[in-house]
């Protein structure tokens, strides 16, 4: 399999540890991951560099996961680029909001690496 | 259809402590690989080394706090990270994060709730030397569960 960029954007870096480590342990192959503590800075990040898949909280400070969302259908570097939430915002309606706004996929805090490789495989194009 | 379901959470109020104890194992459970059962004894309750608190606002108001040693905060990130060792910021983090899950897994489960109730950023506090007022005097809830041989206290408080 192909080693992928990966962008995760989470004000906690405990948590981008987290995810980081739960992507390695679905088995993706990660050939560099950008690390953002809120909105803006994940757009900067985007805007100067290109990458292949995005994890995103949504409560955060200075710009929130929803509105990083989105702002990215904006930004040319982010287009076609598969965004999943990683929240502890369980609730339908930001699931339809997070989905409606562009994200592919929606996982609920606490989650285990089998779940992110149930949710992140799919939208990679590679089977769970 | 009335979407008011502050009614119906508020109704449910008897039921909490469990859902709050529930919360927290599928929490430490899930991410840290340990299991945390509540304990009865109130002499168990823990030293307020750290703190860690997240805002509820909405169909529930108020406030959740988690509170433990500094040692026991330490292993939780510890625990989280599968790290030896672990920086004082990771600590806090850690520490404010599994505050937010738990803050989010209660409300998660509490029918109506969820649609309705908004987590602010958790924010932690460092040392022992502080008292706490909440302006959401009203219903509390509190467990001492133990972790690891520890005791931490997660408290709910909201306003009436």
């Amino acid at each position: 399999m192909d080693k992928i960029r990966a962008l995760i954007v989470d004000d906690s870096s405990v948590m981008r540890k987290i995810v980081e480590r739960s992507l390695r342990q679905a088995g993706i192959e990660l050939e560099k991951v950008l690390e953002a503590s809120n909105g803006s800075e994940a757009l900067a990040a985007l805007h100067e560099n290109q990458v292949d898949l995005i994890l995103c909280d949504i409560n955060m400070p200075v710009m929130d996961g929803l509105e990083f969302v989105r702002a990215a259908a904006t930004v040319p570097n982010a287009k076609g680029v598969p965004i999943v939430m990683i929240t502890t915002e369980g609730s339908e309606s930001h699931v339809v909001q997070a989905l409606t706004a562009g994200a592919r996929g929606y996982i609920r805090k606490p989650f285990t690496p089998d779940q992110v490789k149930e949710h992140v495989l799919p939208v990679l194009g590679r089977k769970p | 259809m009335s979407t008011d379901t502050s009614f119906a959470t508020r109704a449910q109020e008897e039921n909490w402590l469990p859902v709050l104890e529930l919360a927290v194992e599928e929490v430490f459970e899930i991410m840290l690989g340990s299991r945390v059962k509540p304990v009865t004894q109130p002499e168990l309750k823990p030293k307020g080394e750290f703190t860690a608190m997240v805002g509820l606002a909405g169909s529930l108001c108020g406030i959740l706090t988690v509170c433990c040693s500094a040692k026991t905060a330490a292993e939780m990130a510890k625990r989280m990270l599968g790290d030896a060792t672990v920086s004082p910021s990771e600590i806090a983090d850690a520490l404010g994060e599994v505050c937010n899950m738990i803050g989010g897994n209660f409300k998660n489960k509490l029918a109506g709730t969820d649609e309705r109730c908004m987590l602010s950023v958790p924010t932690v506090v460092s040392g022992g030397e502080y008292e706490f007022y909440s302006m959401a005097e009203g219903k509390s809830v509190e467990t001492i569960m133990l972790f690891e041989g520890s005791s931490i206290a997660v408290r709910l408080q909201l306003q009436s």
